[in-house]
């Protein structure tokens, strides 16, 4: 018999004798760093070793750009109805049920207004978290909704974009909510306010097609992956390998389609030097 | 002709009309009864086919390959009196959109669509009706352009999405279809949008956003092809029908959803058997939505088209 050979079978330690170690301690980079997430959290979970932007959601954003993480969000009630009675592997009311069940949010974006350098501003941000931060009717109306608060409060907004794209669930109103929220930016220009989109990891389809490449200026994060059509699906229609670096957010800059690329830790302050060149 | 699995009777009973006329001319038979007992039942088979089409039925009708193509609308309603334009004074001239000033019954318009090919060598050449970048930037030059001279725009649209090619992501699909929804919503001049074919998602949406919107009866519209759904839901084509069926993408779909304003009422068979008639009906629609619209201001036009996209969605609040 090989020396190597197990000779008693199955894990002999009593299970209350097991260690558990806590989860989500460690976090681990495309590029295979591991970190501590405790020192991720300090630093905008942007790795230390590489500097791989870690996806977050509405609250991390929140609390980055918001003043003391103070602000006063609105439409929390504003959720998704099941207009088509929609049933793929499983109903999309159960869909939406499970999403807010997981996330603890009520949808794929969130909206709210504080301070920002001490100047008022309107925060609409997408969570990829709740179904691939798709857009649907709910998402439009938030956003439109929180156009308007901008309008009347004569400041400044900005959208933080990261989604899949239009959401399928509801198939037409979908659509037609790219035509929704652009038709309210439209207005918030006529009201010449700045509007600032931040697109981040990734933003594709629907939304890169409606309002997320429509701001004053377009903000991103290294590495974010930009696109209209997904690279699975340009692959195949070419039939040759995508070029290294494609659709990234350093391939929109050097296309002319973004302004700047910022690292997460100077966020805040390039919208907020913007925001005082452009106000009155 | 080329004939749908569905049209399958249709075909018979036509084919079997064009025996009979061949059989009367050449031997001097009296076959008028005959004619005219095949014609009645031809008209009742088509009805009859046509009362209880499936959504997947007519998405196969809005690609048939007899269906009349943007050009061929321009060239009927305009009876030659067409100006092509090309370029988007950027990059190129797309061949998958096609404009230019044209006359209809004397009154001047700037017509603007998706334009598919006839033959392979011209399906591939409009790149299957596919725009390109400077396809929506072209668009939108023209429809500048008509503002300008205060002319009222009509986009047809028939395109299965925008292209997704490696180009049209370097020079910015997304952010020029996102530039031509933001721009349509201010044009100062009336817009007028008929789906006449496939209307597939932003593709689409780039030249559509208008103060009257109309699909042909037997078009769909809708975010994604029912073939691409059926693959991201169930990993197959195999159940396109089933998400026809679930997009709600046809004609009377869409304005139950209250997401279009009207639609044209197609020819018995569909627009392919009888296209003089539809180019009519088109022609009715589209002067009197621009009469309709003559009447509003600039300004009125404007609010009067955003706020119908903005009041658009189904949600709990």
């Amino acid at each position: 018999m090989a020396w190597f050979l197990r000779k008693k079978k199955n894990i002999l330690t009593p299970s209350e004798d097991r260690k558990n170690l806590p989860k989500g301690l460690w976090y681990k980079t495309p590029s295979g760093e591991i970190i501590d997430t405790q020192e991720l959290k300090k630093n905008l979970y942007v790795s230390l070793e590489d500097g791989y932007h870690v996806k977050i959601g509405s609250r991390e954003y929140f609390d980055i750009f918001f003043d003391e993480g103070e602000f006063e969000e609105f439409d929390t009630d504003l959720s998704s109805e099941d207009p088509l009675k929609w049933i793929d592997s499983k109903k999309y009311s159960e869909r939406l049920q499970e999403a807010k069940k997981k996330t603890g949010l009520k949808e794929a974006l969130r909206s709210a207004f504080g301070k920002l350098d001490g100047r008022t501003i309107v925060i609409a941000c997408m969570d990829f978290t709740f179904i691939g931060g798709s857009m649907g009717s709910a998402v439009g109306e938030k956003i439109k909704r929180a156009i308007e608060k901008a309008i009347k409060k004569k400041c400044p907004f900005l959208l933080i974009s990261k989604s899949g794209g239009a959401r399928m669930m509801e198939a037409p109103y979908s659509l037609m909510q790219m035509a929704k929220t652009v038709a309210m930016l439209s207005r918030l220009s006529q009201a010449k306010l700045p509007y600032i989109s931040l697109l981040t990891d990734p933003t594709t389809g629907g939304v890169t097609a409606s309002y997320a490449l429509l701001g004053d200026i377009n903000i991103s994060e290294p590495g974010a992956l930009i696109g209209f059509a997904g690279p699975r699906v340009i692959k195949e229609t070419i039939g040759k390998d995508l070029p290294v670096g494609f659709q990234t957010a350093e391939f929109l800059l050097e296309h002319g389609f973004i302004d700047i690329i910022c690292n997460r830790n100077e966020l805040k302050k390039s919208i907020s030097e913007f925001i005082s060149m452009t106000s009155k | 002709m080329n004939y749908l699995d569905f049209e399958k009777p249709i075909q018979d009973l036509r084919e079997q009309y064009d025996k009979c006329v061949i059989l009367g001319r050449e031997s001097g038979v009296d076959t008028s009864k005959t004619l005219a007992q095949l014609q009645l039942k031809l008209e009742k088979t088509t009805a009859r086919i046509h009362k209880n089409l499936s959504p997947w039925q007519r998405v196969q009708l809005s690609r048939h390959p007899n269906r009349p193509y943007t050009l061929d609308y321009i060239q009927a309603l305009t009876r030659g009196h067409f100006i092509e334009l090309h370029g988007d004074r950027y990059a190129g001239d797309d061949k998958a959109v096609v404009g230019g000033f044209g006359k209809i019954d004397g009154e001047s318009f700037m017509l603007i669509g998706t334009q598919k090919g006839k033959n392979t060598k011209d399906r591939q050449y409009r790149r299957f009706g596919m725009p390109n970048p400077e396809g929506y930037r072209k668009a939108l030059r023209l429809m500048k352009l008509a503002e300008k001279f205060e002319k009222p725009i009509v986009t047809f649209i028939d395109t299965p999405g925008a292209y997704p090619g490696l180009e049209a992501e370097e020079r910015g699909q997304g952010e020029a279809i996102g530039r031509n929804i933001y721009e349509m919503m201010r044009l100062s001049v009336p817009v007028i949008v008929i789906v006449i074919g496939e209307g597939a998602s932003g593709g689409a949406l780039g030249i559509g956003v208008g103060n009257s919107v109309c699909m042909m009866e037997n078009t769909w519209y809708s975010v994604i092809s029912p073939e691409s759904c059926s693959t991201i839901l169930w990993r197959s084509w195999e159940y396109k029908e089933k998400a026809a069926a679930a997009l709600k993408l046809t004609a009377t779909d869409m304005l139950k959803q209250k997401l279009i304003d009207d639609i044209i009422k197609e020819p018995s068979g569909g627009v392919h058997f009888h296209p003089e008639e539809a180019y009519k009906k088109v022609k009715r629609y589209i002067l009197k939505a621009a009469k309709e619209l003559s009447r509003l201001t600039s300004e009125e036009l404007i609010i009067k088209r955003q706020d119908k996209y903005l009041a658009m969605g189904i949600f709990d609040d």
